[in-house]
């Protein structure tokens, strides 16, 4: 698996390099460079768009999901921010998500 | 080779090469109403062969080769000869066929109308195919969908019906022993018969249909049905497909068309006249 370490800014893959359908409550995608097919459930969508082609670190990007999204705030700060890392690691092993050094 | 045969099912032509006579003369018998390939010139060749020199004569045991070959397959009796052309020709089309998405499923049709019926090994879709075709329904295939990526239309793949165990005595019945192949006892699936299709089958084997309904059946269970969810049968599509990966993008987009049009019921059935009545009910209910 890819290391983020030391690059704290995430990106969305290119959107040339994906082809998106939304089949119910799910996303497909397939990924032009792999030639994989993804099949995505909330909130990986979502966390596609709100990275988009700028770029997000994880604290923005966390405060970005909130108001929409099943990632609370308060007392469950610390495991949000635990799952969402472990949902971005899985995101940037699958190529739909790429890291990056800030600026 | 010393035999050849040449036939073509659907879009798909084949050359059969044989060191043997007897798979060949049965291959004339079972595919003597279809047509030869395209201006002579087949898609894919199956051989059958002798491991061995004397294993042509001694015990002998058939080695399927071709376009391409799976380097572990071990060889069949001679007895089972059409068997191994037909996982020839399967071989053949898993690793070879790219102008259409394949999918594992039987396919019945009605004024152009396909029901698709997909299902894991077992799931009775063979069976299924041929007692459907015995009442009214054209045969489009009973092991391959071919979805055509540009169209969005299947394809007939109308290769012998594959009946194995209690699915034999089943069509077997209802059909003249004229459109039965010889009985092979004892393949690595069990006891395993072929069926004819009838003379309609062939003749509008050209003609694709529309993708109306998808059914997934399960053999064995008390009789149900219900709607399954356009995502679910996404998945179950992609697992059922043999080439999926290697279309690449042209497969994603003919199966999520597919997925998004075609309405999807699973049918548990408990024996093959309740699967007859719950395909005619779910296609009633389009």
């Amino acid at each position: 698996m890819p290391s983020c370490a030391g690059m704290p800014l995430y990106r969305m893959a290119r959107p040339e390099t994906l082809a998106i359908l939304r089949i119910d409550g799910f996303t497909a995608v397939y990924h032009r460079a792999s030639g994989l097919t993804h099949l995505l459930a909330a909130p990986a969508p979502e966390i596609l768009a709100a990275l988009g082609e700028a770029g997000l670190t994880r604290a923005a990007l966390l405060a970005k999901l909130r108001p929409d999204t099943a990632f609370g705030d308060g007392d469950e700060k610390n495991a949000d921010e635990d799952r969402l890392g472990a949902l971005l690691d899985e995101l940037v092993a699958t190529g739909l998500v790429a890291c990056e050094r800030a600026g | 080779m010393r035999h050849v045969f040449s036939v073509r099912i659907g879009p798909v032509g084949f050359r059969i090469g044989s060191d043997w006579r007897a798979p060949i003369a049965q291959l004339e018998r079972l595919y003597a109403d279809y047509p030869a390939p395209h201006a002579g010139v087949a898609d894919f060749s199956v051989q059958l062969f002798a491991a061995r020199p004397w294993r042509r004569l001694i015990r002998p045991r058939v080695m399927i080769g071709g376009d391409y070959t799976l380097p572990e397959a071990p060889p069949l009796p001679l007895a089972q000869g059409l068997l191994a052309v037909e996982m020839g020709m399967d071989l053949q089309m898993a690793l070879g066929q790219r102008r259409y998405l394949l999918l594992r499923a039987a396919v019945v049709a009605r004024d152009g109308q396909a029901v698709m019926l997909t299902g894991a090994s077992g799931s009775g879709k063979s069976t299924l195919a041929a007692l459907l075709s015995l009442r009214g329904w054209r045969l489009m295939g009973d092991e391959f969908a071919l979805l055509d990526p540009i169209t969005g239309m299947l394809h007939a793949f109308p290769r012998l019906v594959r009946l194995k165990n209690d699915g034999i005595a089943a069509v077997a019945a209802e059909v003249p022993e004229r459109r039965l192949g010889p009985m092979l006892p004892g393949t690595p699936d069990g006891a395993i018969r072929h069926l004819i299709p009838d003379a309609t089958t062939v003749a509008a084997m050209d003609t694709p249909a529309t993708p109306a309904l998808i059914l997934f059946p399960s053999f064995g269970l008390a009789r149900a049905e219900r709607d399954v969810a356009q995502s679910e049968v996404f998945v179950r599509l992609t697992q059922a497909s043999i080439n999926y990966p290697a279309l690449g993008e042209r497969g994603f987009a003919a199966l999520g068309g597919l997925v998004k049009a075609v309405p999807a019921r699973a049918i548990d059935y408990p024996d093959t006249e309740s699967a007859i009545d719950q395909v005619e009910a779910a296609w009633a209910a389009l």
